[in-house]
């Protein structure tokens, strides 16, 4: 996984409330069993005026010069809620969207989030429009964002800290995968399932899988 | 210590504390199916780890397999058969327990996990699909989880999970005639937004909830995500465990009386403290309908839709005209008596044997009205079957419904079958979203009840007039 550890790119505000992952990255666009390649399906439904064809809907933000190569994308409350669909955040990564800024997201999204390198930042949605109105009047504007620091930077000078829980922020920090982090405390879960099939035999005793053909 | 329910269930799948204030959770069960589940079984294999007690792993193909009588591997999403060999070919690689296709057991995820007996009161079950929490009504944590987090599952047995805030939502007195958990579930998202629950897990209680019968309980819990929730959950009682009893996977002979002294303990103590609590007053819920495109935007039948220059708040404001403009609809107007295209009976959220029960006593003897398209989809193989078997297929076909085979079908949109642009939709689903039952379809989220009401005058109806009390 890509560490985060300082971003600066450009951001572009989609402020709308309960952005869901299905107008993030719509089922048709799930075409294959894969991670990769679906970066040209984020936002299908509002980003083409016709899905089929691919004819770009003006309108929309990231159709519109100066936030075509947005890697920092702006939303409403409830960003992500939804469907646990983790192509979302393989869709957003795949356009190369590096954080989200939201002042509430759907919470298997925010872990999703974590997990596949692009920090989600939790800010007040006063904040939030703030940001967004001065990226509105002046398109392809950059923000900074420090993950040590905890902070977001606009080149205004002004400073907006944000809050994220210490394992998340070690995740993001150092690019790991989960797995092996895990997998430290292996004794520990050996451990537990030993003491836990004396305490809870119910919930080992299962029949067998059955073989194909059987 | 006084505990709630989900403290309860907590402790016992505590492994270690980790630093920074997760806790690693012992997983009991993790299910997945082909959609989703294809993914993370894969990415397993592609990183060469191994699935950990298989035999405690299960898999379905509910979301991409096609509904209609006959079907075999081929679908109409396209693409859409990969997905289903893929997931197959992993699954036996994997040794996992697979629900394939023409088996008996198969069905959507959600609905299998129950009848099955595989989740039970004070398990922990995770699963790639946000309406995992669906079987928190047995008195089980349960919570949908991405793909990676589902590798995770599978290769650890655990989780790293950040404890979530509590909730108690009390439905209090007796749910007046023709209203269903469905509608309880819709009034509270109603009330109180569907960011609500952000955060919490939320226990259902009250006399309301400990009075609906087991199915009904899943439907409640099914929509905890649409209120933002974490997961919800229903303590157990004598219901639950009578439900349980004797189905495939739940534990046989001493093993059931054990797991039952455990699982009376199972309720969140007197003087437990919650974080919130919202209180609801069951006997004032009426019929719900959603006007819109959040699970948010629902009013009562006999309301009107409501006007956004009434909202102060500008976000939620063009929330509501986007949505009115989508939907094809004007405010300060009823909702009831709007002309339908379709009416749909399915989904995790309403597919079970007692909701099929429910729409069929509507429909018994009458006819769908003309022009309006009508499809029943079992939420399982085992609920079409036992349905077949007490003949509610013959009041579904006979009044005009489609009847098919188990899946999630057009719950959602997977790029093969859709109801069309533009089509109105009244569906016993979970989700309103744009675009979420086809490209342009306007869906309108019901009780099965009020679908079936509403099927048979080709318009949103009151399902009140169409049964009679004591009927
Ligand atoms: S029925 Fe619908 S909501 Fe339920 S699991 Fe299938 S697609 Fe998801």
């Amino acid at each position: 996984m890509q560490p985060f550890r300082r971003h600066r790119g450009i951001a572009a505000p989609l402020i709308r409330i309960n952005i869901d992952t299905d107008a993030i990255i719509p089922s048709r666009e799930m075409k294959r069993v894969s991670k990769e390649g679906l970066g040209e399906g984020l936002f299908a439904n509002w980003r083409y005026s016709d899905v089929a064809t691919r004819e770009e809907n003006p309108d929309f933000v990231l159709n519109q010069e100066g936030f075509r190569s947005a890697s920092i994308l702006l939303g409403g409350v409830n960003f992500g809620c939804g469907s646990s669909r983790e192509h979302a955040v393989w869709a957003l990564a795949d356009f190369g969207i590096r954080a989200v800024v939201a002042p509430s997201f759907g919470s298997i999204f925010y872990g999703n989030c974590v997990r596949n390198g692009i920090l989600p930042v939790r800010l007040e949605e006063a904040v939030i429009a703030d940001i967004a109105e001065r990226l509105e009047a002046a398109p392809g504007s950059e923000l900074t964002l420090d993950l040590p620091d905890q902070v977001l930077l606009a080149d205004t000078g002004s400073r907006y800290a944000f809050e994220i829980d210490p394992p998340d922020k070690e995740m993001l920090l150092e690019g790991l995968d989960q797995i092996a982090m895990t997998l430290r405390h292996d004794e520990a879960i050996r451990a537990f399932m030993a003491q836990d099939r004396e305490a809870r035999p119910w919930i080992y005793a299962v029949p067998a899988p059955r073989r194909p053909g059987a | 210590m006084a505990q709630t329910l989900a403290d309860k269930i907590w402790r016992t799948h505590a492994v270690t504390e980790l630093d920074g204030g997760a806790t690693l959770l012992y997983i009991d069960r993790i299910f997945l199916h082909e959609r989703t589940g294809s993914i993370a079984l894969k990415g397993l294999e592609a990183a060469g780890r191994a699935v950990r007690e298989p035999g405690l792993v299960f898999c379905t193909m509910d979301h991409i397999v096609d509904t209609f009588p006959g079907r075999g591997d081929d679908t109409r999403m396209p693409g859409g058969r990969a997905f289903i060999t893929t997931t197959r070919e992993a699954a036996r690689a994997a040794g996992i327990h697979l629900f394939d296709i023409g088996d008996p057991d198969q069905g959507i995820v959600h609905v299998v996990s129950p009848e099955q007996g595989i989740a039970l009161p004070g398990t922990t079950l995770v699963c790639p699909d946000s309406h995992t929490g669906t079987v928190g009504a047995l008195g089980a944590l349960a919570w949908g989880i991405g793909s990676t987090e589902a590798e995770h599952a599978m290769a650890t047995r655990t989780l790293a999970v950040t404890r979530p805030k509590q909730m108690r939502v009390s439905f209090e007195g007796s749910l007046p005639f023709g209203v269903t958990a469905k509608d309880m579930i819709l009034a509270l998202i109603g009330a109180h937004t569907a960011g609500g629950g952000v955060g919490y897990v939320v226990e259902f209680a009250g006399s309301a909830v400990r009075e609906l019968e087991m199915e009904a309980r899943f439907t409640l819990c099914n929509m905890a995500v649409e209120f933002g929730a974490f997961s919800g959950l229903v303590a157990p009682d004598d219901k639950t465990f009578a439900y349980l009893e004797g189905r495939p996977f739940a534990p046989k002979g001493a093993l059931w009386q054990q797991a039952l002294t455990h699982w009376q303990r199972l309720h969140s103590d007197t003087d437990a403290r919650f974080d919130r609590e919202i209180n609801i007053d069951a006997s004032a819920i009426v019929p719900q309908v959603t006007w819109g495109t959040s699970p948010q935007h629902e009013i009562p039948i006999d309301g009107e839709i409501p006007d956004p220059a009434g909202e102060a708040d500008a976000n939620r404001r063009k929330a509501m005209e986007r949505a009115l403009a989508y939907m094809g609809l004007s405010p300060g107007r009823p909702l009831a008596g709007t002309p339908i295209d379709a009416a749909f009976i399915g989904s995790c959220t309403n597919s079970r044997l007692s909701d099929l029960r429910a729409a069929a006593a509507v429909l018994r003897g009458r006819r769908v009205a003309e022009g309006v398209r009508a499809i029943c989809v079992p939420g399982s193989s085992r609920v079409k079957a036992a349905a077949e078997a007490e003949g509610l297929d013959r009041i579904f076909t006979d009044a005009g419904f489609e009847w098919r085979e188990s899946g999630c079908s057009m719950c959602f949109f997977a790029g093969g079958e859709s109801f069309g642009p533009g089509e109105r939709v009244i569906t016993s689903t979970n989700r309103n979203f744009e675009n979420r039952q086809g490209p342009g379809t306007r869906s309108h989220l019901a009780s099965p009840t009020t679908v079936a009401a509403s099927a048979l005058s080709g318009r949103i109806a009151d399902v009140r007039e169409f049964t009679q009390e004591g009927a």
